[in-house]
């Protein structure tokens, strides 16, 4: 069951596991920043566990975030109406609270 | 050098004729045992660590009975023959069948079935640029693409400036390509980071109206199916190149 729904704007934990020794599949640059999901992509294998061989664990769900180029970079240099849209596992994003989803 | 040919498979070795040194010794010089031909280093013989990982595993498997020398063969020319003439094919047939297409966004993998390719486990999103929207697709990770349709990846697409840099500035990247996208027009970048992978349906060059199906796969171009480039303004099989 997905937590959060299209249309949802959320955010992208802004956390910084060690590394090495994990596999993390969110980039750096989008760590913290505030998109909305684009769609659910379904359940899949956790990245972060299938890199170690543990490969029975449960799935989380897959989502597609939309963000505002200006959202992502200082200074962004295009147009306002840029995007990026990146794949983000459920357990990297948070809720965004109302009065911030405005 | 394609990089699905294993360690082992024969592969055309070209000397290094590219000396000025004329092998057919039509000047006489006396024999010499320290005169030495530039030698050029070697590329063939490096046994790299994977090399031997990949030769170790793929001897046992076959030894243990579990697959056959002939089916590593069949998969790496299975490999081989993955080109961009499949997306090419998947764009000239949603260029002309507008239900196709949209059948092409809606469910990629049923769509591109019907035109006989079966893209394997594969999960593909089609980006379908508009008047309004251009996309265009990067794995900042490392190299994700879809090689069932697209078959290898270039090498920029793998190179760190391309992956760091179209996130961040993507109009600038697309000018370096030749791809001019007006101030007006979104454009859109896809991370490919993850289980998803994405080809971009590029928009029909005008003026083809008269083409055929068959023609129109000509326009089709790999970078254009990764957004770097528009259809028939670049890249490989375009208009512009011919």
């Amino acid at each position: 069951m997905a937590r959060f729904s299209v249309g949802e704007k959320v955010r992208v934990r802004a956390a910084f596991p060690p590394t090495p020794p994990t596999h993390v599949r969110t980039p750096y640059y989008i760590r913290g920043c505030v998109g909305t999901v684009e769609r659910v992509c379904g359940a899949f294998g956790n990245p972060e566990e299938l890199a170690f061989g543990r490969r029975y664990g449960s799935k989380p769900i897959l989502y597609r975030i939309r963000f505002h180029q200006t959202d992502v970079w200082d200074g962004y240099q295009g147009g306002a109406e840029d995007r990026i849209e990146i794949e983000i596992y459920e357990f990297w994003l948070e809720p965004v609270e109302q009065e911030r989803a405005a | 050098m394609s990089s699905t040919s294993g360690p082992n498979e024969p592969h055309g070795h070209e000397h290094g004729h590219d000396h000025d040194h004329h092998h057919d010794h039509d000047h006489m010089h006396p024999y010499d045992p320290n005169h030495q031909h530039p030698n050029r280093p070697d590329q063939d013989d490096s046994l790299t660590y994977y090399k031997v990982m990949e030769s170790a595993v793929r001897e046992l498997l076959i030894e243990k009975g579990l697959i056959t020398a002939e089916q590593v063969h069949r998969q790496i020319e299975a490999m081989d023959e993955r080109t961009p003439a499949n997306g090419a094919r998947i764009v000239a047939r949603a260029w002309v069948d507008p239900a196709f297409k949209q059948r092409l966004l809606d469910s990629p993998k049923q769509a591109i079935a019907e035109i006989g390719h079966d893209i394997g486990p594969m999960h593909l999103i089609v980006l379908e640029n508009t008047p309004e929207v251009h996309n265009v697709v990067v794995c900042t990770l490392c190299s994700c693409y879809p090689r069932w349709i697209l078959g290898i990846p270039p090498d920029w697409y793998k190179s760190r400036a391309y992956r760091s840099r179209v996130v961040r500035e993507p109009r600038t990247v697309l000018r370096e390509f030749g791809t001019e996208i007006s101030a007006a027009r979104e454009v859109r970048v896809h991370d490919s980071t993850a289980d998803m992978r994405y080809m971009v349906l590029p928009m029909r060059p005008a003026g083809t109206d008269g083409l055929s199906e068959e023609a129109l796969v000509s326009l089709v171009g790999r970078d254009a199916m990764v957004g770097v480039v528009e259809a028939g303004t670049g890249g490989e099989g375009s208009l512009a190149a011919e």
